[in-house]
């Protein structure tokens, strides 16, 4: 049925692109980009002169990621690190949704309390981190409240934004129907918040590992924010570097998954469906 | 339904019904907008009528009112010799926009009111089916809006609102969003199921020749504060067939008539 094609021209999406790798042409083409980006972290920072201890080569970091999977447990801390991003986003995410649903079906709720949520939402979070620690000490709760108090706010305010711009009619229809306030909740407002919210939960997957980093790097000796202190007072650069790649990987993995989620769940957006409606 | 007598029972009432709005405009220091005025009118079992009038002389506020979402500021409405206090189950809406929830399939958004209702969801199924088929939706019942037209897309609205087998429908301006063509095929259609379903319907229109091809009465307002100036009893047959009507040599009385009370063709008109 070709008219019922989406008449809304696709965005390229992440999922979108993945399925555009299994294009041949494209494969190809970012596959000869990768290594020549290889062949220029690796020979690049000897062409310009820049020492090994601030840019190491290619070569230096694998060897380092080898000795550290073997002497330094970086798996158990990458793990560790991982586990702290799992909690906190999910945490985060669920305190966003649950506070951002209440003030966006109360206006004065969300009067009241607007002064509050908008000097935390100010408050630069990582800041919270050093007091945690002295709150809860070494261990994985101050990392889990950082993370869950920066991821909070994109999901709190996109949810509570999502929620305050239904359309009157709907919601009159809605009510024309009877409906309860509970009904009214789960068959409109929850639903209408949805694709907000997975904005909201994309943002978060990355700050989620900020949060988590900053709280490592402040206090304890666990996770890749111990590793890459470690590293950087060791003056050990390539470790560093591992530690990083490891966490954008943390934060890759999260981000997918979220996109993953969003695409099954928002399935109904023609623009974003990566496959199409399935009829 | 019930026929002999019954027939002539008042569905819809507008007893002497004036709306007011607080003023939120910064450059007037009225308190109030009078949006209508002194609105009175009966709406028999099985009739059709239509409302037209100027843009922004009350006609939505007066459907508002009528579907229980908004109490007058004086007078009161009723259905079935009820007062209207709140949303009732004999009354449905329809609007010029679909409505449609994105996130549900064609069967689910027409189920929605059942749903709401409580109605067992075989049932709900059943005649959600059977709806869409009579709206020529047979087939496009896993369909998501997004993927109908316009015109699907309204008639899908319909089924919604027939779905809760209301006795009244109130209609505000519901096809004026559509192609030329698109609308003639739903009004026939729409004509055609308030006929045979015997329902009463209150429909709001900018479409002179619309309020004369589909209705039994036409009330023409005034402009804010609206309030009813004129009564045409359109004396026309074949009301469950707006095409015929449209070539009826009989409508050319009315809509000059119509175009004269509403100043088209005037300077300085405002519809
Ligand atoms: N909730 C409200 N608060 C304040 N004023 C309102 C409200 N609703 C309607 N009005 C005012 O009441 C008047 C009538 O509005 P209404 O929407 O009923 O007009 P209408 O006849 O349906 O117009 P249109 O033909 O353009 O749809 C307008 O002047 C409008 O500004
Ligand atoms: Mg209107």
């Amino acid at each position: 049925m070709a008219e019922l094609a989406p008449t809304v021209a696709p965005t390229p999406t992440m999922a979108k692109r993945m399925q555009n790798m299994f294009n041949r042409k494209e494969v190809l083409i970012s596959t000869a980009v990768f290594i020549v980006f290889l062949i220029f972290w690796q020979w690049g920072p000897t062409w310009f002169g820049i020492p090994n201890y601030i840019i190491p080569p290619a070569s230096d970091v694998y060897h380092e990621f080898i000795r550290m999977l073997g002497s330094d447990k970086l798996m158990y801390h990458t793990l560790y690190t991982a586990k702290g991003v799992l909690i906190g986003f999910f945490l985060g995410a669920l305190l966003g949704m649950i506070i951002g649903y209440i003030l966006g079906m109360s206006p004065t709720a969300e009067f009241v309390l607007s002064p509050y949520i908008l000097a935390l939402q100010i408050a630069p979070k990582v800041a919270f981190a050093p007091l945690f620690v002295m709150w809860f000490g070494f261990t994985s709760t101050p990392k889990i409240l950082v993370a869950v108090l920066i991821v909070f706010f994109p999901i709190m305010v996109n949810v509570l934004g999502a929620i305050r711009t239904i359309d009157r009619d709907l919601i009159n229809l809605v009510n024309s129907f009877k409906a309860s306030r509970l009904q009214l909740f789960w068959k409109v407002e929850f639903r209408a918040a949805m694709p907000s919210l997975f904005s909201g939960l994309r943002i978060a997957s990355t700050l989620a590992v900020i949060g988590i980093v900053v709280g490592e790097m402040v206090g304890g000796n666990e996770g890749l924010g111990y590793l890459l202190v470690w590293g950087s007072g060791s003056a050990n650069t390539s470790m560093v570097f591992v530690s990083i790649i490891m966490l954008t990987l943390i934060g890759l993995v999260a981000y997918l998954a979220v996109i993953w989620a969003e695409n099954k769940v928002l399935h109904y957006i023609p623009k974003r469906s990566s496959t199409g409606p399935q009829v | 339904m019930l026929e002999g007598k019954a027939m002539s029972k008042t569905r819809l009432e507008f007893r002497d019904v004036t709306k007011r709005f607080a003023n939120k405009s910064q450059h007037s220091t009225e308190p109030f907008v009078t949006a209508v005025q002194h609105v009175d009118f009966a709406i028999k079992e099985g009739e059709v009528v239509s409302i037209i009038g100027p843009s922004g002389c009350g006609k939505s506020t007066l459907l508002n009112m009528g579907s229980g979402l908004d109490a007058p500021s004086e007078g009161q409405v009723f259905i079935d010799g009820q007062p209207v206090t709140g949303p009732s189950e004999h009354v449905a809406f329809m609007l010029q926009k679909d409505l449609l929830l994105p996130w549900r399939s064609i069967r689910e958004n027409v189920e929605l009111g059942l749903e709401i209702r409580g109605i067992a969801a075989e049932q709900r199924r059943e005649k959600a089916l059977d709806l869409l088929k009579k709206c020529h939706l047979g087939g496009f019942e896993n369909h998501y809006p997004h993927q109908l037209s316009g015109g699907m897309r309204q008639r899908a609205a319909m089924a919604r609102t027939l779905a809760v087998d209301p006795t009244v429908l109130l209609m505000d301006e519901p096809f004026s969003a559509l192609d030329a063509q698109t609308k003639m095929v739903l009004q026939q259609d729409l004509a055609r199921t308030l006929k045979e379903a015997n329902k009463t319907a209150l429909f709001i229109t900018h479409d002179l020749v619309e309020a004369v091809a589909l209705s039994d009465r036409v009330l023409v307002m005034s402009q804010r504060p609206g309030t009813i100036i004129q009564e045409f009893v359109i004396d026309l047959a074949n009301r469950d067939d707006p095409m015929a009507r449209r070539g009826d040599p009989g409508i050319a009385h009315y809509v000059p008539e119509l175009m004269k009370l509403l100043h088209i063709g005037e300077s300085g008109a405002k519809v």
